[in-house]
């Protein structure tokens, strides 16, 4: 394993960690943007001009990009979050320079027109598609009531009115304020060499223009209320919880992970016993999100309506009852495990080496390895713990419940 | 590629396969019981479920939170699904905690205490994942296209029905356990950074002295109809269909999955081309195969705003029929490019390698080697595969429509 770093004058950063022994290689492209990074009217660009990334360039039609990804059996996709816009693919050694020469060519987007409406068409699918789903529908609200106030609030999709008023070229001006060079990081993990990926990302990649490019970082603690929002079509009870947590930079991260592994992981968790075990809701889970600058905690419940108040408060008792006492030792040492043999077999996968690398720069302006990852999780002691609990109150909720209820006392 | 695959069957009827991938840390496992759905009883649908929740709940020397905390420390990641044919039991963790983690597993598999106690519990848990499939309008469709396409038992989805789930006793629990939870068949896959000899010796120790009948076989019930509409005021459509295809075991079987990749293989494949990409009708649009040992489908799945549902059906359709007028020599060299990287990809995971050579253990009684797969995806042509398809023409297709109004086709 061996980690190398280089950047070009433009400033677009390369980050990489070859590991002779694996079977493939993954490379990533990280841009800084994402929805937070979005004005209100212009809620879902991010998202969909990285459906447009893929829609050609002057020399590729979007046939041709298809074509040219699968031509060598590369794995190529993309996703966009509140932060970032990740453009990846996976592919057998011998053709990463081709994988390389793609993805810079198509990072370099016509924006063709008639594609841009095709396009939006897909997009507006989308929504529908996340429209018919509760879980999401409820998740989406309660981030944009726990954020309100804050760009994290925002919809990654945005939402139909948005997206049919987007213009072409509207976007165009967003792509060119965002992609510019000194916004983007390559990541490469799995086998290849260096030089060979710095003197094809160079040669591709070294015209790129640089450019201001600041985004609005400050901490939220986040908006205390309960929403209720009744859907008689719905079956379950579908509710989030937002809390807030440390950002994505904090050392306390670490803490956060464990915290929310004792809580509310899927096997062995505060909830599963006291939700999940007794029957009373078929989900139960707490997953920490750090973002730049601030952090959440997110529990998701989903269970029968007419017991879902009686849950609801046994969730909350957990909650209160860790805020109140702390976790265990035994629990943090259960935690420490299991988070460790996750990264231990992520990391197996230049994919999942990929997304760690280009998080750890992205986030942190640093590499780790994947045991300096496994000793930043064995260090967290019960006094982290606490510290967590102090700075980032687990009662301090964000709720809203999705499903045939139309009032929830709890 | 240099491989290193093991078998050993024991006398009772179980057999263990395994890999060595000596390049990673981890290893995993998987159980292969033959105790899927399939055998739950028809007024008892779900059994298999409520049973395999039930499973984990103590077992050997450990209560349910001893057992659970055992495994978490391991740091066991598992899961537990019950599908027509099987109940898997799936694990993975650092290779250094395989041995103690098979220690519990058969503890699980052959002492479960199945507490009478928490069967209210895991009945009300089992309901309320009937109850969810209502808020996932696509998993609903999916489920009830196998229910109109595979005769019973292969149709049945293992959250079973309301009635089948009230009706279980600690009693038919026990008994079911009983019946269908022995020896024969049952497949034991490990991958990882193993070491044959132990292992051997380990499962050996802990599965040899278990003996049992083997279940008869199903019988299947008569051919359900081919079409079906749910009607639910959705804002999607959801379309899904299948239509039968050779089953792995078949000499042709490449070339069915050679069709399938033409279909749905990357993002250059026809169905996300032209239905997606060309028209911009749906953003989820796919095709995949589903095998059992005598038969398999092709299922088709796209979701869709309403007033576009009768277009994205139309073209898809006419993409499957299209197949037989020909197929391209380009089209066939991405599908094979695209294979490839996914079998040599799969020796990163030992998850992947785990789940494959289980299921060639149960298909095809052997394990394929990653050689052996490869000549055979370097074998394939357009002629090949434009055989195939003219020889399976199009005609007996199922179609389930969820949403607002039924379609046409």
């Amino acid at each position: 394993m061996q980690f190398h770093h280089s950047s070009l004058p433009n400033g677009l950063q390369i980050v990489g960690e070859s590991n002779p022994l694996a079977r493939s290689v993954a490379v990533g492209f990280f841009v800084k943007t994402g929805s937070r990074d979005e004005t209100p009217e212009l809620a879902g660009v991010t998202h969909f001009l990285e459906h447009m990334i893929f829609k050609g360039t002057a020399k590729r039609d979007a046939f041709a990009v298809n074509r040219d990804f699968d031509a060598i059996g590369s794995h190529p996709n993309a996703y966009t979050s509140e932060e970032n816009t990740v453009f990846h693919a996976t592919c057998l050694p011998e053709y990463l320079p081709r994988v390389v020469e793609i993805l810079t060519d198509i990072l370099r987007p016509s924006l063709r027109p008639e594609d841009f409406e095709t396009e939006k068409q897909v997009i507006l699918e989308e929504i529908g598609m996340y429209y018919d789903q509760p879980s999401y529908t409820a998740y989406e609200a309660a981030k944009a009531a726990f954020f309100r106030g804050h760009p994290l609030a925002g919809s990654v999709l945005g939402t139909p009115e948005t997206i049919k008023a987007l213009k072409r070229d509207q976007m165009a001006e967003y792509f060119r304020r965002r992609y510019v060079a000194n916004n983007i990081t390559a990541v490469v993990a799995g086998n290849f060499r260096w030089e060979d990926l710095v003197r094809e990302v160079s040669r591709y990649c070294e015209g790129w223009p640089k450019g201001e490019c600041s985004r609005e970082v400050r901490p939220c603690p986040g908006h205390p209320e309960v929403q209720v929002l009744s859907r008689e079509s719905v079956v379950q009870e579908h509710s989030f919880l937002i809390s807030p947590g440390p950002a994505a930079e904090d050392d306390l991260r670490y803490a956060a992970e464990v915290l929310s592994t004792v809580i509310g992981d899927d096997t062995g968790s505060r909830f599963y016993w006291a939700l999940v075990d007794p029957g009373k809701v078929d989900v139960a889970d707490m997953d920490y999100h750090g973002y730049e600058g601030t952090g959440a905690f997110y529990t998701y419940l989903s269970g029968d309506a007419d017991e879902f108040a009686d849950s609801l408060r046994i969730a909350r008792g957990v909650l209160d009852q860790v805020q109140a006492e702390g976790i265990t030792e035994e629990e943090l040492t259960t935690a420490k495990s299991k988070i460790s043999s996750r990264i231990v077999r992520g990391s197996e996968k230049p994919m999942g080496r990929m997304q760690a690398l280009g998080y750890d720069w992205t986030y942190l302006k640093t590499y780790r390895t994947v045991d300096e990852e496994l000793v930043a999780i064995e260090r967290v002691s019960l006094a982290d713990v606490r510290r967590l609990l102090d700075q980032y109150p687990l009662g301090q909720t964000t709720m809203v419940a999705l499903g045939p209820l139309t009032r929830l006392d709890a | 590629m240099q491989q290193e695959i093991y078998h050993h069957p024991f006398d009772n009827g179980l057999t263990l396969v395994a890999e060595q991938m000596p390049h990673v840390r981890s290893a995993a496992f998987n159980f292969l019981i033959p105790a899927g759905c399939a055998y739950d009883p028809p007024d008892q649908l779900g059994l298999a479920t409520v049973l395999t929740t039930l499973l984990t709940r103590g077992a050997g020397n450990r209560d349910s939170r001893q057992l659970s905390t055992a495994l978490d420390n391991l740091g066991l990641d598992r899961d537990e699904t019950v599908g027509v044919t099987h109940i898997r039991l799936w694990g993975a963790t650092l290779a250094r905690n395989l041995p103690s983690s098979l220690e519990i597993y058969a503890d699980i598999v052959r002492r479960p205490h199945l507490p009478e106690e928490e069967l209210e519990a895991a009945q009300a848990l089992a309901l309320q994942e009937l109850h969810s499939l209502e808020d996932e309008p696509k998993q609903k469709a999916l489920v009830a296209l196998r229910r109109q396409h595979f005769p019973d038992p292969l149709g049945r989805d293992s959250r079973g029905t309301i009635e089948g789930i009230e009706s279980l006793t600690p009693e038919s629990i026990r008994e079911h356990y009983q019946r269908c939870f022995q020896p024969h068949g049952l497949i034991l896959s490990v991958a990882g950074n193993i070491t044959w000899k132990p292992l051997v010796e380990l499962v050996g120790r802990l599965f040899s002295d278990w003996h049992g009948e083997p279940l008869p076989p199903w019988t299947l019930g008569p051919q359900p109809p081919s079409r079906l509409h749910i009607e639910k005021d959705t804002h999607q459509t959801q379309i899904a269909l299948a239509f039968p295809a050779v089953p792995v075991t078949h000499p042709r079987y490449y070339d069915a999955l050679g069709m399938v990749n033409v279909l749905s293989g990357g993002m250059s494949a026809r169905l996300f081309s032209e239905v997606r990409e060309k028209h911009g009708l749906c953003y989820a649009i796919w095709a995949t195969y589903q095998t059992f040992k005598d038969r398999a489908a092709v299922i088709a799945y796209a979701g869709t705003t309403n007033d576009r549902a009768q277009q994205t059906l139309d073209r898809t359709l006419a993409e499957l029929r299209r197949l037989a007028e020909g197929i391209e020599e380009d089209e066939v060299a991405r599908v094979q490019a695209g294979l490839k990287s996914t079998l040599i990809m799969s020796e990163e995971s030992t998850s992947a390698r785990a789940g494959s050579i289980a299921s060639d253990w149960y298909y095809l009684g052997r394990v394929r080697s990653l050689d052996e797969i490869q000549k055979a995806i370097e074998g394939l042509t357009p002629k090949s595969i434009l055989e195939y398809v003219r020889s399976h023409p199009l005609r007996d297709f199922t179609l389930v429509t969820l949403g607002p109004k039924p379609l046409q086709a």
